[in-house]
């Protein structure tokens, strides 16, 4: 489904990621971790384009993401993506911004569109919101509303980058809850998380990454009971212990 | 105190002047306002051709004077054999010159829309242009309400300028009633009143916009 070759990306001259080999299977739930400027994020972030790579392929869904001929918006259409800060459309209410993209973008009617958007409302639990601006929804709703609009596209992988760095300790849950319930489906996910119960509960492979080197690909049993990796170990015994 | 017989005397003159001014102001904001916001978006597309357009626009325009354009506009023709009314040189002068710091008020919005939502509504398959008008300009025209409501200001007052080229505004026939009346005082204190008379509701309603468009998001 994902599968990057030899990737490798520079800013200036600083060599964020390097020699990224990853395959990533239809289904599979894939969770990234590393110290903070690893470039786990820019890793996530290069899967639907809004980052650049320097060198080396990678093709999502069958199609080559960086070659100049690709559409990139219709290729976008299959890629949710959930950001940290949410970044819902602050003067659409909580529906607007859930139907926007199925009607400009798939050209879906607005009821079709409403009906869907109040099924995925269901879904992560907040349907009485619909019709409220996302100010006046808390960090776990905004995000819950945000995975909303990335699945309303009926979508066939959803990236996550950092879902619950920003929220309140008492609403992390929430959004966990709705994503492991996704996993549960069989969602295609790529998650970037400190959440390591999460990682540990949800995913299929763990990828550990630091200066932009992907240093060990496992299963959460393995990665957390035996990493292979100095660094890997320093990480987790500095994220663990306290 | 004020000699209003002039005033009286005057009033069709008075009049006159003063709804070309609203004429000449009012096409010159609408004019100004499309012109000013397609420049300001060529300033910013991911586009180098269109960014450099923008940017000699903007900074050859708004580093002439007013007058300097106005002349243009209404001497260019002339010198090409052609014949341009003096109200609609001095209008598009006046569109031409405002509608670079339109561009310029407009960009500072849209880039003082946080980068996110760019980000969200581009990944979600929107095209550039469809991100644009749903969800960047209707942010940004939040920000840019006070910015604009200056450069209205200002583009009503410097439309004073058709006066220097027999533009039939008000000023020019302030200068007509000054000349034939050898009052100057009296004359331009009521063209005053006039431009007070656009310019204070002009002010009070932008100020009421920027107030209820902080009310709902």
């Amino acid at each position: 489904m994902i599968i990057f070759h030899e990737v490798n990306k520079h800013y200036g001259k600083f060599h964020v990621l390097q020699n990224i080999n990853l395959h990533i299977k239809q289904g599979e739930v894939v969770v990234i971790i590393g110290p903070s400027g690893s470039g786990k994020s820019t890793l996530v972030r290069c899967i639907n384009r809004l980052e650049t790579i320097s060198s080396g392929e990678l093709i999502v869904d069958n199609v080559k993401v960086h070659d100049k001929k690709t559409d990139i918006n219709k290729l976008r259409r299959n890629i949710g993506m959930v950001f940290q800060h949410f970044h819902l459309y602050p003067h659409k209410t909580v529906l607007q911004n859930i139907t926007l993209a199925p009607i400009k973008v798939l050209g879906i009617a607005k009821e079709e569109a409403e009906r869907t958007a109040m099924y995925y409302l269901e879904k992560v639990g907040i349907p009485d919101k619909a019709n409220s601006y996302p100010s006046s929804l808390s960090g776990g709703q905004q995000q819950r509303v945000a995975i909303a609009r990335g699945l309303a596209m009926k979508p066939k992988i959803m990236l996550f980058d950092e879902p619950t760095s920003a929220l309140d300790p008492e609403t992390i849950g929430e959004v966990l809850d709705v994503m492991k319930k996704l996993a549960k489906e069989g969602m295609t996910m790529v998650v970037v998380t400190h959440e390591m119960g999460f990682a540990r509960e949800v995913a299929d492979r763990i990828v550990f990454i630091d200066q932009g080197k992907i240093l060990e690909v496992s299963t959460p049993e393995e990665f957390f009971s035996n990493p292979k990796e100095e660094r890997a170990k320093n990480f987790l015994n500095r994220i663990l212990n306290h | 105190m004020l000699n209003f017989s002039i005033l009286i005397d005057h009033w069709d003159m008075y009049i006159e002047g003063f709804f070309n001014t609203i004429k000449a102001s009012v096409f010159a904001m609408i004019a100004s306002l499309v012109a000013g916001t397609i420049i300001a978006i060529f300033r910013i597309a991911p586009f180098r051709p269109l960014n450099w357009l923008g940017t000699m626009y903007v900074e050859f325009i708004r580093n002439i004077p007013l007058m300097l354009i106005v002349f243009v506009f209404f001497f260019a023709p002339s010198a090409l054999g052609l014949r341009i009314n003096s109200f609609l040189a001095g209008t598009l002068g006046l569109t031409t010159y405002t509608a670079a710091f339109i561009a310029e008020s407009i960009r500072a919005g849209i880039q003082a829309v946080p980068k996110g939502q760019m980000e969200a509504a581009r990944s979600s398959g929107l095209t550039y242009v469809q991100t644009m008008w749903y969800i960047i300009l209707p942010q940004a025209i939040k920000i840019v309400i006070p910015p604009l409501g200056n450069q209205f200001l200002n583009l009503v007052k410097n439309s004073s300028v058709l006066g220097v080229i027999a533009g039939l505004d008000l000023m020019y026939f302030g200068d007509l009633i000054s000349s034939e009346t050898f009052v100057t005082f009296d004359v331009y204190i009521f063209v005053a009143m006039f431009y007070l008379l656009l310019t204070i509701p002009l002010s009070l309603s932008v100020s009421f916009l920027e107030r209820r468009l902080a009310k709902n998001r």
